[in-house]
């Protein structure tokens, strides 16, 4: 009997999911469908740059169904909803696709509407984000003619893709603004509503470190509630007050809108409930995810949906042939930190180890750890040739699998998360 | 983790006087450490949210984002606000006898 295997989602983790499955499986075997509303494949990390002009959109998007092995059948559709039940999808034309084994892959929905104030007067003039290409362009506009004034950055709540993007989008814009020689005219702002710079306490200390060289000030435990994108002011629920010429924003992120419409699938925010180790979902056993749209407690980002990808494809396999599932995921990410001035920092951890200094993959290097350097900011711009090439057609990248490398770190004392 | 006295009751607490296991908490404890956190009376709004992260995290092993809170708890983001000035979610589940939430990664 063949197989029907429906990967909700074409972006990183379901590429990925669908190019893995369809090497593992012969085509008598089984049938893999990927569902996704548009085709339009964006690499994410390249968002970071357009403000500044370092990326235009078309370089950085490219079309899903390209980008999948051929065999897999690419449907452009909105997903209504999932029956759990009945182990089918339905798609907003009409199309039920039945299935074995279901991958929600949908990442997340940024949600500006959940902020009083935020979408409305004043979106995209003097309130924007960067995290939609929309967006990013329409903020590169802007940040040409700025020239004097206070500009925030600011992410309203966790979860966020890409916990460091904020970080370095201001890290960036120090570098551009000086860059243009209108630095001294400009106060930079980094509001977040953690009581530091970052999540783990190591980093969070390089990281608050450079801020602070950057003349960058840093508000912590600042929850934003309003923003008044006209007058110009960010209030916090406890009632503090930030005023802006310009605000930078990441707004609250939620799961997919189909998984509200799919009762069972997720939880209050929209997200998936997941096994952190074997990505097998709770919701039924052929129910499997991966990536952003996942609950698991690790950050949203592409390297996470990478390593997560290997083990999940695995487990797909293991599952339909009636096999254990292995509990191979450890929470492995990697991030280069862009810092400005062509420099960037690496950092490499997982569920049970914060991100520390020392070198990656091993001790002999060649990428320092939590320190910023010219190879690292190298590493990051080399790395879309291999999310094109390497990562989404699902070839392993020698020396960097989902088990995270403690070879090359030093050990820092004292420190618990 | 030190082992003290809240509302005459023996209990271990964490550096920041989260209770480090919720099988010791009562409802005296819970009086007491939302008195010492500048809240005088617990009413039943108060009561409402601290059961929630509670049940919450007793059956599930995490305690809530004050952004789920906001969501399922019946209690709008704005009033958790005036009801646990400075950080609801914390705030609650100090007082609610459960850790401190580990936030977001």
């Amino acid at each position: 009997m063949r197989k029907q295997i429906v990967i909700l989602g074409g972006g990183t983790g379901g590429t990925m999911t669908a190019n893995r499955l369809r090497r593992r499986f012969d085509r008598d075997d089984a049938e893999i469908h990927v569902v996704d509303r548009d085709n339009r494949h964006v690499y994410q990390p390249g968002l970071l740059f357009v403000p500044f002009g370092l990326a235009q959109i078309d370089e950085i998007v490219r079309p899903r169904r390209r980008q999948l092995r051929g065999g897999v059948v690419f449907h452009e559709n909105e997903v209504e909803s999932v029956w759990i039940e009945r182990d089918e999808v339905l798609l907003d034309d009409g199309t039920v696709l039945p299935y074995d084994v279901l991958v929600v892959a949908t990442g997340v929905r940024l949600q500006p509407e959940e902020t009083e104030g935020m979408g409305g007067p004043g979106w995209n003039e003097r309130v924007f984000t960067f995290y939609s290409p929309e967006g990013a362009e329409q903020l590169h506009r802007a940040l040409e003619s700025f020239d004097r004034g206070r500009l925030i950055v600011n992410l309203v709540d966790m979860p966020i893709k890409c916990p460091v993007a904020p970080l370095e989008f201001a890290f960036l814009a120090d570098w551009y603004l000086r860059e243009s020689g209108v630095r001294k005219n400009v106060e930079l702002v980094y509001s977040t509503p953690l009581d530091g710079a970052f999540t783990k306490p190591v980093a969070s200390e390089h990281l608050a470190g450079l801020l602070s060289e950057k003349d960058i000030e840093l508000v912590t435990e600042f929850n934003a509630g309003e923003v008044d994108g006209v007058g110009g002011t960010l209030t916090s629920y406890d009632g503090r007050t930030l005023d802006f010429d310009l605000l930078v924003t990441v707004p609250l992120h939620g799961g997919a809108a189909y998984v509200e419409r799919s009762p069972g699938l997720g939880d209050a925010l929209g997200f998936v409930p997941t096994d952190k180790q074997t990505l097998q979902t709770p919701v039924a056993p052929n129910v499997f995810a991966l990536g952003d749209a996942t609950d698991v407690p690790t950050s949203k980002a592409g390297s996470v949906t990478h390593f997560e990808a290997e083990v999940l494809a695995e487990n797909v396999v293991r599952f339909l042939e009636g096999k254990e599932l292995d509990a191979g995921y450890d929470g492995h990410a990697n991030c280069f930190i862009e810092t400005g001035f062509s420099k960037a920092l690496l950092i490499d951890f997982n569920y049970d180890t914060e991100p520390l200094p020392g070198r990656f993959p091993t001790q002999a290097g060649p990428l320092p750890l939590l320190r910023e350097s010219r190879l690292n900011h190298l590493g990051k711009l080399m790395f879309q040739w291999f999310y094109w090439h390497a990562l989404l057609p699902g070839r392993e990248i020698p020396g960097i699998g989902p088990a995270m490398p403690t070879a090359g770190k030093r050990h820092v004392a004292t420190h618990t998360t | 983790m030190t082992a003290t006295l809240i509302a005459d009751a023996p209990v271990d607490v964490d550096a920041e006087g989260f209770l480090t296991d919720p099988e010791q908490w009562n409802e005296r404890i819970a009086e007491a450490i939302a008195r010492e956190s500048g809240i005088p009376e617990l009413t039943d709004r108060h009561w409402l949210v601290v059961r929630f992260m509670r049940d919450r995290y007793l059956s599930t092993g995490t305690a809530p984002s004050i952004r789920s809170l906001g969501k399922e708890s019946g209690v709008p983001i704005k009033e958790l606000y005036e009801l646990f000035p400075k950080g609801p979610a914390k705030l609650a589940a100090k007082i609610g006898g459960i850790p401190k939430p580990r936030g977001c990664i």
